[in-house]
């Protein structure tokens, strides 16, 4: 009984908020790695543009509120995707051909597209503050939980509680479902092959046909489709706020780059390493031990590894790691 | 430049025209900092808030006045800790040097941190306790050594120092954009390591009061000589005044204004100083044989190579000499401000804005650099203003209520952000060499 109860208590706390968080990083981490990937930059108006996308969210979901539209149990949020999508999209095509396309046509070093791209995210964050204002914002509404700690103690009398949040399970399967029909697309479709060309040997790929339009144009649409729907489930599951998905873009870049930059599977994957050792080296285990321990050995620490604070500088040290013992990330990078 | 600045000293007021001045000077001396990375070298440094945070926790260690409880209750376990680590990094290097089995030396390495790190946690945790216990709503930290607040100046610098060497040694050898990322979030975690922990600095409670190296206005007010220069300077105004008392109130009000003013002027002249003899320095630097190497280096680094140049020690040399720069303008900052707020340490404003700075100056020209620094900083600081005046200008035709209206006069603060990415976008774009560019004197 008492190993289900610390099964349990591991499973509340640290293991669905983690799978939930990485799969936040992990679209974000694929949208970055596309770019590195196709584009050859690091993008550093990542955070922004997520946040661009999941701003049309926000106020269509209260636009959709005011005229009685929602969406049964489900948040309306869910609902706004597609228009959301769609502004995003055409956000980045506009600072794609404004911007982007004459560095790319130049092919000036990544560096200078980097410093490009710097400039971009002045300009979105400015455009986001304008619009929308940087206070917090919540837009979940709709059913919160899917199980209750009460309820799930009642049905099998555990002492333990388990509490599923329904933006924790929308964050998953939402997740699962676009990254598959990605993967599905890059390797299975003629356009998704010609895209893993392209990123393999540019030249090569002219030469065989590839028409760089529209690879580019493809790539800037999955983009988009990435960062809209992983800043909405950000958004839903935590808040909406422009600084901290500014701030989101760190442990982002640390997956992309943890998993092998460059890399779509690597970044998916570097996402949850990012995500399970931010929280299982942060989380207090003294009520996990309490469990599997016997009453002499309990701790009287909370048996954390390191406070909380240090999320962040977590994700930061591995890749730090990573980036001295692996440069190339744990899978091999730059490929698509 | 000047002429701008001067502008706001007539319209805003002169307090205000000297408080952007000298931002505008600690802005150049970041700038000149990064240039020394960027431009000589090639080298991309995002870290640049790291350094800047250094630079002012060094003037709370320095100028602080000690205090003498927490230092009963921790200090001789803090102590310990820091000879631990000294001892761990000593033995590590040992390690390094005198094994050559590889397997045998990562265990050896891997035991000498595991342990390290399970001492230190068991001798600072209490300590850290008690030290943060002392009187927590003023001090709850060990201090700093009492010394003049001028001298922490050099040491920031050497505190930036201290931790370019050691991620140029770990990131040095990185491609250019991974480079960026890799400092974006060193810098992250030097700042979040200052921020948490109290002991050493307050962390997010802030160290206030910090000493100056110029006179306190208070002072100022009541020395009869600065009110006699007062006097003197605006006689013809007081004599205007009808009575007695009414004289005593201009010159009382004359007085305050003219405190902070001085002040600031007393700053604005060390300000101007340190940027003198940077500049001096690294105008000299860049001419000599040193500076031709570097550029060689950064234009072809295998060539440079060929020729016998040690690059990865001339990439760090240039790394850490860049990064002290960029930690004496954070210590100046903090003396400025006269406060220590590790909160306010963010990406966008100690970063990227110098960044900015940077490439709308002029790479590898100094006085692109500084120049860049002041537009850029003028811009950031003045962005609102203007951006209100123009919403007030294109929304005159609108009702006051207008929800437009409103909506974008509240959120005049914000088109700084704009205003610079798009001078950014447009620099990169049409001349991206700078306002100043780079210029290669044949000799």
């Amino acid at each position: 009984m008492d190993l289900i109860n610390a099964a349990i208590v591991l499973l509340n706390y640290t293991i669905i908020p983690a799978l939930t968080y990485g799969s936040q990083l992990a679209l974000g981490a694929i949208f970055v790695t596309l770019i590195y990937g196709i584009l050859r930059f690091a993008n550093f108006a990542t955070g922004d543009m997520m946040s661009f996308g999941t701003m049309f969210a926000v106020l269509l979901t209260y636009y959709f509120q005011s005229v009685g539209i929602n969406f049964g149990f489900l948040p309306t949020a869910l609902l706004t995707i597609p228009f959301a999508i769609f502004m995003m999209i055409l956000y980045m095509l506009i600072i794609d051909q404004t911007v982007f396309k004459y560095y790319r046509i130049k092919k000036s070093p990544p560096v200078m597209l980097a410093m490009v791209s710097v400039g971009v995210m002045f300009v979105t964050q400015a455009i986001i503050r304008i619009i929308i204002g940087p206070t917090d914002r919540r837009f979940l509404d709709g059913e919160k939980f899917i199980l209750k700690a009460t309820e799930f103690k009642e049905m099998t009398g555990l002492a333990e509680g388990l509490t599923i949040k329904s933006t924790q399970m929308i964050t998953i399967v939402v997740t699962i479902i676009v990254v598959a029909i990605m993967f599905w697309f890059l390797n299975k479709t003629k356009t998704g092959t010609s895209m893993r060309a392209y990123s393999d040997n540019e030249d090569l790929a002219l030469l065989s046909g590839i028409d760089p339009k529209k690879v580019v144009l493809i790539t800037w649409i999955i983009a988009g489709i990435l960062a809209t729907i992983g800043g909405i489930l950000y958004g839903l599951d935590k808040s909406y706020r422009p600084f901290v998905y500014f701030n989101n873009m760190l442990p982002i870049f640390a997956a992309a780059i943890v998993g092998g930059i460059g890399n779509p599977y690597g970044a998916f994957f570097g996402g949850y390493v990012i995500a399970f050792a931010e929280i299982f080296l942060t989380y207090a285990y003294k009520r996990f031990l309490g469990y599997i321990l016997p009453e002499s050995l309990e701790p009287n620490s909370l048996m954390q590894l390191l406070s909380t604070d240090y999320k962040f500088a977590i994700s930061f040290s591995i890749l730090v790691i990573v980036l001295i013992f692996r440069p190339s990330g744990i899978f091999e990078g730059k490929r698509i | 430049m000047m002429l701008l600045i001067i502008l706001v000293g007539i319209f805003q007021s002169w307090s205000i025209a000297l408080t952007i001045f000298n931002y505008c000077m600690i802005s150049a001396v970041m700038t000149l900092g990064a240039n020394i990375q960027w431009g000589y070298a090639g080298l991309i440094n995002f870290g640049i808030m790291g350094y800047t945070a250094l630079g002012g926790l060094a003037v709370v260690l320095v100028s602080v006045a000690p205090v003498p409880e927490a230092w009963s209750v921790g200090g001789v376990n803090m102590m310990t800790c820091l000879g631990i680590i000294i001892l761990m990094i000593f033995s590590t290097r040992y390690i390094l040097k005198n094994i050559q089995n590889s397997n045998k030396r990562n265990y050896l390495i891997a035991g000498i941190i595991i342990v390290g790190l399970i001492l230190i946690k068991i001798i600072a945790g209490p300590a850290i306790e008690q030290i943060e216990a002392v009187d927590p709503a003023k001090t709850g930290f060990l201090g700093g050594l009492g010394l003049p607040v001028l001298f922490s100046w050099i040491v920031g610098g050497l505190f930036a120092a201290g931790l370019a060497f050691i991620v140029g040694k770990v990131a040095l050898g990185l491609r250019a954009d991974y480079l960026a990322i890799a400092t974006l979030l060193i810098a992250e975690i030097v700042v979040s390591i200052i921020k948490h922990e109290d002991w050493l600095a307050r962390g997010v409670k802030n160290v206030i009061g910090l000493k100056r190296p110029a006179p306190y206005e208070i002072d100022l007010q009541t020395s009869p000589w600065f009110i006699n220069l007062v006097e003197k300077f605006h006689s013809a105004k007081l004599d205007l005044a009808n009575s007695l008392s009414e004289r005593q109130d201009i010159l009382n009000q004359l007085v305050i204004d003219a405190s902070s003013v001085y002040v600031k002027l007393c700053f604005a002249g060390m300000f101007l100083v340190v940027v003198i003899i940077l500049l001096i320095i690294t105008q000299k630097a860049l001419y000599s044989p040193w500076g031709r190497m570097m550029r060689a280096i950064r234009d072809n680094e295998e060539a440079a190579s060929a020729m016998g140049k040690n690059v990865v020690k001339q990439h760090l040399f240039i790394f850490i000499l860049g990064s002290a720069i960029v930690g004496i303008a954070g210590a100046m900052m903090v003396t400025n401000d006269g406060l220590f707020t590790p909160g306010s340490y963010r990406p966008m404003r100690y970063t990227f804005v110098i960044w900015v700075m940077v490439i709308v100056g002029g790479t590898g020209n100094n006085f692109g650099a500084i120049l860049g620094g002041f537009v850029v900083w003028f811009l950031w600081v003045e962005a609102a203003p203007i951006a209100l005046f123009f919403i007030n200008l294109f929304t005159a035709h609108l009702p006051e209520t207008n929800e437009i209206k409103v909506h974008l006069i509240n959120s005049a603060p914000y088109f700084r952000f704009l205003l610079v990415g798009i001078g950014l976008l447009l620099i990169m774009r049409f001349r991206p060499q700078g306002i100043i560019p780079e210029k290669i004197i044949k000799q």
